[in-house]
């Protein structure tokens, strides 16, 4: 009777102590990461490299997403706008919703689908094939060599990717609520200009982008770093990093918000 | 194993955790666990100056964690591994990849860099340890392609590769920088009888064209036999024979018959030990299976 009632206290312990040392690791993982980064921040064509497989790979997704997410922002917000004789406001919903959290977060929640899990798997591999022990034996840092400079391409990309995010959300609102539903241009971009603060809206949302940046590409490098070499353990891996990805962008979110706004 | 060679002496920093000994790396009385699981039970072995050692054993036995001790990649839990003179447990991270900037590996599929050609792979080393301009860099790895007759190949990408040009080109890869100390983990496995016999002669050729010293760990008995100067044989985390691959092929040792000959029966048991026996696991009861 004892034992079972003890169980389950075991089991969380034991939770409790795994998550606890998980994050020591990751934690000395990042402080690694930045020791070595500045042989890849000095040798920059390994980080541009890495942009364009993270970034510019990644550019038709968030291009599209953020269209379609800008139309259906435009569709909603007028169909609740207009009740309250306030449809003219569109421009500044559609920029304030955008600027301020959907553009930073859903940017990042793509980003950890799209380039996060491509690292994990890419890194994951290269250890279940030797090449990062092969690496190792030349006496170069897989750290230095393979992760800094898949890191910081990602902490570069974030911010420029929800920016865009955000510029095709704009596009998308205006296309349906000037184009489509017939609301005056003028009124959309005037609203918007009145309503949105370069360094309130503008400056703390990519802010926010950098740090989802931050922590996605950290979640992905680590998890490939870190993965079983095996298949199932690179599909494993990879699942975790866009499962815990999600969840850390969302409290993140909440936590910079409540300082920032 | 005695030094006869007396060739080839490569010139190894001694700066700290420096000892004096006639053998190019020395393993003295060195236990490996990987936790509670034992791997190597004190293991003493020496190679001299110059030398192509093979050791040998079945998988599981230990023989890729010797050259992991030796590459400095894992540290014994007990007992000293030397390397031209110096402790590689002892070794700060700055020592070690010194010493690794020493030392060429072939890994057992190869290990090429996908993301990088040919060309990138073998020039890999080049460009990360020395400041060549790219003409040299460019004629340097024309010649490795060239001793590993792969020349031409340089544009080709590692998934456009055989499995024995890939391991040609990793050999390629691992000469690049004329190291001292070459390590060869299972070279020839999966390899078709034509590319065994090349990447075997290639070894032979490189090694002791280059005058390096050679660690080759290995299934297969006969190209191994041709090509090196003394054979080890680790079975359950010990070395249980030793010699020469003339002594090798003469030995009357149970341990060397039955790995020589690939007899199911002998020292080494293939069943894994189970704690309970198959009667009862299939609850039938009666007498141990």
């Amino acid at each position: 009777m004892f034992e079972t009632l003890l169980s389950p206290l075991r089991k969380l312990g034991h939770w409790v102590i795994e998550a606890i040392w998980r994050l020591g690791v990751i934690s000395r993982f990042f402080v690694a990461i930045l020791m070595n980064s500045g042989q890849s921040l000095l040798r920059f064509h390994l980080v541009i490299r890495e942009m364009y497989f993270s970034g510019v790979l990644s550019l038709i997704i968030i291009v599209v997403s953020g269209l379609f997410v800008g139309m259906v922002l435009g569709l909603q917000g007028y169909t609740t706008l207009v009740r309250f004789g306030s449809a003219d406001a569109l421009g500044a919903l559609v920029a304030l919703s955008l600027l301020r959290e959907l553009g930073p977060v859903l940017a990042a929640l793509l980003f950890a689908s799209r380039a996060g899990s491509a690292m994990t798997a890419e890194i994951g591999l290269m250890k279940a094939t030797e090449q990062l022990d092969a690496m190792s034996v030349m006496a170069v840092n897989p750290i230095a060599r393979v992760v800094a400079p898949r890191f910081w391409a990602g902490v570069l990309s974030m911010p420029i990717l929800a920016a865009l995010f955000n510029v095709m959300g704009i596009i998308g609102g205006y296309a349906v609520g000037v184009l489509m539903i017939g609301l005056d241009s003028g009124s959309y971009w005037s609203q918007m200009q009145a309503n949105v603060d370069l360094h309130v809206d503008v400056v703390n949302g990519l802010i926010k982008s950098l740090f989802f940046g931050m922590a996605v590409t950290l979640i992905a490098v680590y998890e490939g770093f870190d993965a079983t070499p095996t298949a199932a353990g690179v599909s494993a891996a990879t699942t975790r990093t866009v499962v815990t990805s999600a969840l850390v962008i969302l409290a993140l979110d909440f936590v910079l918000t409540a300082f920032m706004f | 194993m005695p030094n006869n060679s007396g060739s080839f002496c490569p010139i190894f920093l001694v700066i700290e955790n420096s000892v004096s000994t006639d053998s190019f790396i020395e393993f003295r009385n060195v236990s490996f666990a990987y936790g509670e699981r034992s791997i190597l039970k004190n293991i003493n072995l020496s190679i001299p100056y110059g030398r192509f050692v093979a050791i040998m054993g079945g998988s599981g036995s230990g023989k890729t964690t010797l050259l992991r001790l030796i590459s400095g990649q894992v540290h014994p839990q007990q007992g000293e591994v030397i390397v031209g003179g110096r402790h590689v447990e002892k070794m700060s991270t700055r020592e070690l990849f010194e010493h690794r900037r020493r030392m060429g590996m072939l890994f057992q599929f190869g290990a090429l860099f996908t993301d990088l050609s040919v060309f990138d792979n073998v020039a890999f080393p080049i460009r990360e340890h020395t400041h060549l301009p790219d003409s040299m860099v460019h004629d340097l790895v024309l010649m490795k392609l060239a001793a590993v007759g792969l020349r031409g190949t340089e544009h080709l990408m590692p998934a456009e590769l055989s499995g024995g040009m890939s391991r040609r080109i990793a050999l390629a890869r691992a000469i690049a920088l004329d190291p001292a100390l070459m390590l060869y983990d299972e070279p020839f496995t999966g390899l078709d009888p034509i590319s065994l016999g090349a990447i075997a002669h290639l070894i032979k050729k490189l090694s002791d064209a280059l005058g390096t010293t050679s660690v080759m760990v290995t299934h297969d008995v006969q190209h191994s036999l041709n090509i090196v100067d003394y054979v080890y044989f680790v079975a359950n985390g010990e070395i249980v024979a030793e010699g020469t691959p003339d002594e090798v092929r003469a030995s009357s040792s149970p341990w060397v018959h039955q790995f020589v000959y690939g007899e199911a029966d002998g020292p080494v048991h293939l069943a894994y030990p189970a704690t309970t026996s198959l009667a009862d696991d299939l609850g039938l009861g009666g007498a141990h299976v």
